[in-house]
């Protein structure tokens, strides 16, 4: 066998100096994209001030809307326990995915009846009013319940500033759909964006919240960062998360679980015990976190809020109008 | 099969069934000691779910042992597993039972009517549950005698409107858009399917053998 000597090479098959050059550029390009990746995310957390992250600490007043005289459900049971199926559907799936969830940028767009189009910067929004300490009950239309101490202020604060129209008569509220960062997953059932909405005099009421955060921090990824809102009286998925657009509207929008099952969930969704869910009772509850014999308890009207919300509802009939 | 190691598939058998059980309870153990959250955050949704599973997968583990055999003559042994397997998915099923009684219902006869009658995950459920208690009472060999080999045949295809019903129980139970029952559901759909299928593989084999005779 006659070895190939150098000589034999076809010049044809010698790289280009160019090539292996770029070649090496790209390489180190790469490592060096990937290192300033991470030392970027290290500087941002490090050096930016006026940005917050999830579970970054956050400056809070107390409240008297607060509801005094409840237990705070454990940290641990309110991040891992989540039923946000934009990053799955099981229980444990937003803890394990909602890392992918980017909330820097992030801007809420406000649209239609409102004196002009406007776009929130959430830091604006952070500094727009005093963060409250506001601990809430919180119950699921599954019948599942818990006590949570949200961080925000009244979203009729933020509803002044969008400057609605006196034709507006309910608010919608559109969260993030973005393949990239999130799963959105097809054995959910749902068409995205995740879409609720409430009345206006629901949504201008001083209980509903802008939240930006629970226990005194950033709202994890999971629990809807970075901004969402709470309405304590109803079941809660009224309460959307990660919120990218507010929208004014004359006619009742349409909600997300409403259009999936209109006979389940109506758009009112007031916590009612005398009004069971088709498929199972709404009478009692199950509270997460309690040990497993003292965990069931009876339901309340307006899951507790009654006597400052019930007037929103005179002479409607709630079992129709659930 | 030797008699050694029937005795020990059996044993494992016992323990794999017993396994979960055993976890179950560890866990309950540590949520009323020293680990609250041991059972997760909704222990009685846990419980509930666990034995309802546990109910279903053996369930339809009992109802492979006949197909596998089909497919499988060198398996025909695990017919002697079935009866053993067949309890244990009862067995399993009262448990889930008890979670709804005691954690659900709170023993009030009032709730559990009121569940039954309006609730229908509710009814498909006790319904299934109802249609494997004759096939436990009559799991002993003494049963097989009394009732005759083929009327117990038939009492015992109760075990597949058992499964029908437990799997539409589980359809009607979660939230609608949801698809977790999908795995099981098309389980059971490929093993119900499996036995017309393998007995017309079968006929078809026999009516090829006869021609071959003639």
């Amino acid at each position: 066998m006659r070895m190939q000597t150098k000589s034999e090479i076809p010049s044809s098959e010698i790289t280009p100096k160019e090539a292996w050059m770029n070649r090496r550029t790209f390489m180190t390009a790469a490592a060096a994209t990937g290192l300033a990746a991470m030392a970027g995310e290290g500087a941002r957390r490090f050096l930016g001030p006026a940005t917050v992250h999830a579970e970054d600490k956050l400056t809070t007043v107390s409240s008297p809307l607060s509801t005094p005289g409840l237990t705070p459900t454990p940290l641990e049971d309110i991040t891992h326990y989540n039923n946000f199926y934009e990053f799955g559907v099981n229980k444990g799936d937003p803890a394990q995915n909602a890392w992918r969830l980017h909330t820097r940028p992030w801007s809420i767009q406000v649209e239609g009846l409102v004196k002009q189009k406007k776009t929130f910067d959430i830091d604006a929004l952070l500094k727009l009013r005093p963060l409250e300490d506001r601990v809430y009950r919180f119950r699921c239309v599954e019948a599942w319940s818990m006590v949570i101490p949200w961080v925000g202020y009244s979203l009729s604060e933020f509803i002044k500033q969008c400057e609605p129209l006196s034709s507006a008569k309910y608010v919608q509220f559109l969260s993030l759909a973005d393949s990239k960062q999130e799963l959105l997953p097809w054995n959910a059932g749902i068409s995205w964006p995740y879409s609720e909405g409430l009345r206006m005099d629901e949504a201008m009421h001083p209980l509903t919240l802008l939240t930006f955060g629970l226990y005194g921090e950033a709202l994890p990824n999971q629990d809807g960062a970075p901004v969402r809102v709470v309405v304590p009286w109803k079941y809660g998925f009224k309460s959307a998360k990660s919120i990218v657009k507010v929208k004014f509207v004359k006619d009742q929008p349409h909600t997300t679980w409403n259009d999936l099952a209109p006979d389940e969930y109506g758009f009112y969704s007031n916590v009612n015990p005398n009004r069971d869910h088709p498929r199972w009772s709404q009478k009692t509850e199950r509270v997460i976190g309690a040990p497993i014999w003292k965990q069931r308890q009876p339901t309340l009207m307006f899951n507790g809020y009654g006597d400052q919300v019930a007037s929103l509802y005179k002479g409607m009939n709630l079992i129709k109008d659930y | 099969m030797s008699k050694r190691w029937m005795i020990a598939l059996k044993v494992a058998a016992h323990a794999a069934c017993l396994g979960p059980i055993a976890w179950l309870l560890w866990h309950l153990f540590l949520s009323v000691t020293t680990q609250p959250d041991a059972l997760g955050p909704d222990p009685t949704h846990t419980v509930t779910f666990f034995t309802g599973r546990g109910t279903l997968r053996l369930l339809v583990i009992t109802l492979a042992v006949t197909p596998v055999r089909r497919l499988i003559p060198k398996l025909s042994w695990l017919v002697r597993f079935r009866r053993l397997l067949g309890l244990y998915a009862f067995f399993y099923a009262c448990l889930h039972l008890m979670t709804y009684v005691w954690l659900y219902a709170g023993f009030s006869w009032a709730e559990m009517v009121d569940d039954i009658s309006q609730r229908r995950f509710i009814t498909a459920g006790l319904a299934a549950w109802l249609m494997l208690l004759p096939l436990a009472l009559t799991s002993t060999t003494w049963s097989i005698r009394k009732l005759g080999g083929k009327n117990w045949n038939r009492l015992h295809w109760l075990t597949y409107g058992a499964a029908i019903s437990g799997v539409i129980h589980y359809w009607w139970g979660v939230k609608t858009g949801v698809k977790t029952p999908l795995t099981i559901t098309v389980v059971l759909g490929v093993l119900l399917l499996a036995r017309p299928l393998l007995k017309y593989r079968a006929q078809v084999a026999g009516l090829r053998a006869q021609k071959a005779r003639v």
